[in-house]
């Protein structure tokens, strides 16, 4: 399904929801006097229910009508640090505008500020949503919306924390100009396929800014993958589209601006990766094509394991990587074209743009240094450049097959 | 004390040498960032200019220039002064004038080319080795009786460690790349240092990847603050201690 | 003024200077001599604290030479060779010596005009003479006046009438008092100007006596006609009783 239909379905139901809104609508004002739960009960199909600001100390609450919650001046819902706070599982439901904050921690059940449960066409916005274990959670539910929200927790360890935005089974998803911070995984897709992820910034989790598994057919664009602990990680997936996202300063041993593992016939274009430790790790990935992102300051722009095959490299700029691509075998069934690497020092005798003679993007000591990490520390002395010189004479460590045969000598303005 | 400063300086700005070091360092380091549209890589020459150029160029004109002076010196011990005061300030001197050009012909293109941080961090490592290798070049001075011996000297312990030291680590590194060696490679940095002052670059250019190395201690000593204030603080010991030693050693020396 | 006690130096097995004692007075000219390797050098370094003894002491006016360095304050040194920064004119090298000693305000530069110094002050020490670098050395030997002169090879170099301008001043500094001690090649140049002559060879003290002295015993009037007949004559005795 094209982005076009995606998009027009969105559109259908918009204007059908604001319909029914219009024609049957009638609006209820709740202070923290009230108990929100009875009111919620009482209304019918379509209304309105306008949550004054103030402190609400009521929890567990159930949506089980087609309404509208609209909170003014964000009042707050807390959870108590036990139970829930909003269930929704009415189709048709707007949240919007509220402080949703403290949800419990439990082993049984996944505690979650916002949760939909087979649902459609609910949409949660411009809320606030605070020191949740899981932020919003949609399970089995399409056709929902999560925008404009600011998820936050400060989580400590991987084990007793959440995600910001977690879904399970769904289709039609939009999740849009969210801030996620500090939860286990910023995004969380298990199945869930169809769906638009666009302008978020996912910054400081503890494991994943965003991680998927079997969720075909998605489209990431505009997002941000900042200092996430592991990076972000997606598998198991095809018709994976991802463009403008930037991934920035995901550092550690395990951590990647992004991992590919068995992902196909997928997209990755006109990203920007800056200063992670890994740009991309690929791991048994096949036919995805990766053009026109910039590769800029990372430990390695790329590490391709040699269980990948039919991947396209073309239109990247490489530059001020420490090391640009490495790999772990000796087969190379991908192709490196026409990218423009800052390493390369051929000329171009014919002027035509690219160099005369190829690159080799591995380098030796890339090479060495995975085979013994400490020879790291000797990395740019004197004694290395001297092994590159000759490796570059006489080849002998680096996998020959990997090589750009027509590298640019500018770089592409992307 | 101060006035022996200035004028060595005085003597030392108008050397035909220092001149041309700095005009040719300046000429490298403008071609180097100037040519290339990609400021890091140029910055990487640098590094590696400075790094292979600084230690032999500084160490031997040192040596020379204290040598040739040697009879100034005397001169100058038999006015009521203290020889601690003389020989200070004829390092102070040298030392001065020599990262003063390196200041000028490195520090003044990056500062107008490619400012920032790892730039700064360049001119520190260049202005560090050059008092380090003037401070060598000292040692050597009030340690040989005589001139054609203490430029050997001096050449020998340039090579030894531009070269040979990484040449004798990476064959220890390779022959105990089995073991848990991090701690032990760590502590050998510190005797060199040229390695020194690169490692305070590495940080710079590739924490990313050090990053990515999973040694628990290679990660806490590379991957923070610390590794570059051991760098530094090691750095700063190699300028004080054949500092320190010359002047005891200085104390002693007939001339 | 400067009492010499035992002073001993070896470098290595060379025994430069051997148990040395020496007493000289104010007023003196004293010319030291003896071939090369004698210790003329080693023992005018000593004095001067540039060689550092090994045994005995060395006293100038009363206090110890030893770490305290503030006794050169008296001390006026001409080196054998005088080599100076390369990019530094003479007026700077005078300037520098001059603010060194800031606690000196009043200065003897007669030799500076004599020598016509004061002309080419602003030639780099880099392009002068072996001559013209030996009349500054000279001229910062006298700047302050001090009590006591160590001259080595003052006049080697030197132009017939700088070196008689530079002897003159010798001669006067000597009647006004002052304790010279003076190495030469050429003897001609010490006449009239020693009033005493010390002896090394080998790092020993072959004898220290009075012109008057070794004229009488010897016969002869020139200075290296009284040197020459010490050697031949006198010295195998001596050498043969130590």
């Amino acid at each position: 399904m094209g982005r076009v239909e995606v998009a027009r379905r969105w559109i259908v139901c918009i204007v059908f929801s604001l319909l029914t809104a219009v024609t049957y609508a009638k609006s209820v004002r709740i202070t923290p006097a009230n108990n929100i739960q009875h009111t919620l009960d009482r209304v019918a199909d379509g209304d309105t229910v306008y949550v004054s600001k103030g402190s609400y100390n009521q929890n567990n609450i159930i949506v089980r009508k087609a309404i509208a919650i609209i909170g003014e001046e964000y009042p707050v819902f807390d959870g108590g640090k036990k139970n829930e706070v909003f269930i929704v599982i009415a189709n048709n439901v707007l949240i919007k505008g509220l402080q949703v904050q403290n949800t419990g921690r439990s082993s049984m059940t996944d505690m979650a500020g916002v949760k939909l449960q087979n649902v459609s066409h609910v949409t949660v916005s411009n809320c606030r949503i605070y020191n949740t274990t899981y932020g919003v959670y949609l399970q089995n539910s399409n056709q929902c919306k999560v925008v404009a929200n600011t998820i936050k927790a400060n989580s400590k360890d991987e084990l007793q924390s959440g995600n910001g935005v977690h879904a399970w089974k769904c289709n039609n998803l939009l999740i849009s100009h969210n801030v996620l911070t500090g939860h286990r995984d910023g995004i969380y897709f298990e199945f869930v396929t169809q769906s638009l992820i666009t302008n978020n910034k996912s910054i400081g989790n503890i494991r994943y800014g965003l991680h998927f598994m079997f969720s075909h057919n998605d489209i990431y664009s505009y997002n941000t993958f900042e200092n996430n602990g592991a990076g972000v990680a997606v598998m198991y997936t095809k018709g994976v589209t991802m463009y403008k996202n930037t991934f920035y300063r995901n550092w550690g041993d395990a951590s990647y601006a992004i991992l590919l593992k068995d992902i196909s016939d997928s997209k990755i274009e006109y990203n920007k990766f800056t200063k992670n430790t890994v740009g991309i790790f690929m791991e048994g990935s096949s036919r995805i094509h990766v053009a026109y992102n910039t590769f800029a300051d990372n430990g390695w722009a790329m590490r391709i394991q040699a269980s990948c095959d039919g991947n396209t490299f073309e239109k990247n700029n490489f530059f001020g990587n420490s090391f640009d691509v490495a790999t772990n075998g000796t087969m190379m069934l991908n192709t490196f074209r026409s990218n423009y690497w800052d390493k390369y020092d051929g000329y171009d005798l014919n002027k035509d743009g690219n160099g005369d003679i190829p690159y080799y993007p591995v380098s030796v000591y890339s090479v060495i240094t995975e085979r013994i990490p400490t020879a790291m520390i000797l990395y740019r002395s004197f004694l290395t450049n001297i092994m590159d010189e000759v490796e570059k004479m006489m080849p002998s460590i680096i996998p020959d097959q990997l090589r750009d045969d027509e590298p640019r000598l500018k770089r592409w303005k992307l | 004390m101060k006035i022996i400063i200035k004028y060595v300086l005085l003597d030392l700005l108008r050397n035909r040498i220092v001149i041309v070091y700095t005009v040719l360092l300046a000429i490298l380091s403008v071609s180097v960032l100037g040519l290339d549209a990609n400021p890091a890589k140029g910055l990487l020459s640098l590094l590696n200019v400075s790094l292979l150029f600084v230690p032999i160029i500084t160490i031997l004109f040192a040596t020379i220039y204290f040598f040739n002076s040697i009879e100034f010196t005397e001169l100058l011990l038999s006015q009521p002064i203290k020889r601690k005061s003389v020989l200070l300030a004829e390092y102070a001197g040298v030392a001065a004038s020599l990262a003063g050009a390196y200041a000028i012909g490195v520090g003044l293109p990056l500062l107008f080319l490619v400012s920032g941080t790892e730039s700064l961090i360049l001119v520190l490592t260049g202005i560090l080795l050059t008092l380090i290798f003037t401070s060598l070049a000292l040692l050597i001075f009030v340690k040989s009786r005589d001139k054609t011996k203490g430029i050997g000297v001096a050449i020998g312990t340039a090579l030894f460690f531009t070269l040979l030291f990484d040449g004798l680590l990476i064959a220890f590194i390779y022959s105990f790349g089995d073991y848990p060696i991090d701690k032990a490679v760590i502590g050998i940095i510190a005797f060199n240092p040229i390695d020194l002052g690169r490692v305070l670059m590495l940080l710079q250019l590739d924490v990313a990847v050090l990053m990515g190395y999973s040694g628990a201690l290679f990660k806490k000593f590379l991957g923070s603050a610390t590794g570059s204030i051991f760098s530094l603080a090691c750095m700063v010991f190699w300028v004080i201690l054949p500092l320190l030693l010359s002047v005891k050693v200085f104390k002693k020396k007939d001339l | 003024m400067i009492e010499i006690k035992g002073l001993t130096k070896s470098f290595g097995k060379f025994k430069a200077l051997d148990n040395i004692d020496l007493d000289l007075l104010k007023g003196q000219a004293i010319s030291l001599l003896g071939p090369n390797g004698s210790g003329k050098t080693t023992l005018i370094k000593s004095i001067l604290g540039l060689v550092i003894p090994e045994k005995g002491t060395i006293c100038i006016n009363g206090h110890v030479v030893k770490n305290d360095w503030s006794y050169r304050s008296q001390i006026g040194y001409m080196p054998q060779i005088g080599r100076y920064p390369d990019n530094m004119t003479i007026e700077q090298v005078i300037n520098m010596i001059k603010e060194i000693r800031a606690d000196h305000k009043t200065y003897d530069e007669e030799l500076i005009s004599g020598f016509g110094l004061d002309k080419v002050k602003n030639k780099m020490m880099r392009n002068l003479s072996g001559g013209t670098r030996q009349k500054v050395s000279a001229c910062l030997a006298f700047l302050f006046a001090p009590d006591i002169y160590i001259l080595d090879e003052p006049t080697a170099g030197l132009d017939p009438v700088s070196s008689e301008l530079l002897k003159e001043k010798i001669t006067r500094e000597r009647s006004a008092g002052k304790l010279i001690l003076i190495t030469s090649h050429v003897l001609s140049d010490l006449e009239g100007i020693a009033s005493h002559i010390i002896y090394l060879q080998d790092g020993r003290l072959m004898f220290y006596k009075t012109v008057e002295e070794l004229q009488l015993s010897t016969g002869e009037e020139k200075l290296n006609r009284v040197v020459a007949h010490v050697m031949k004559t006198e010295l195998p005795s001596l050498k043969s009783r130590l």
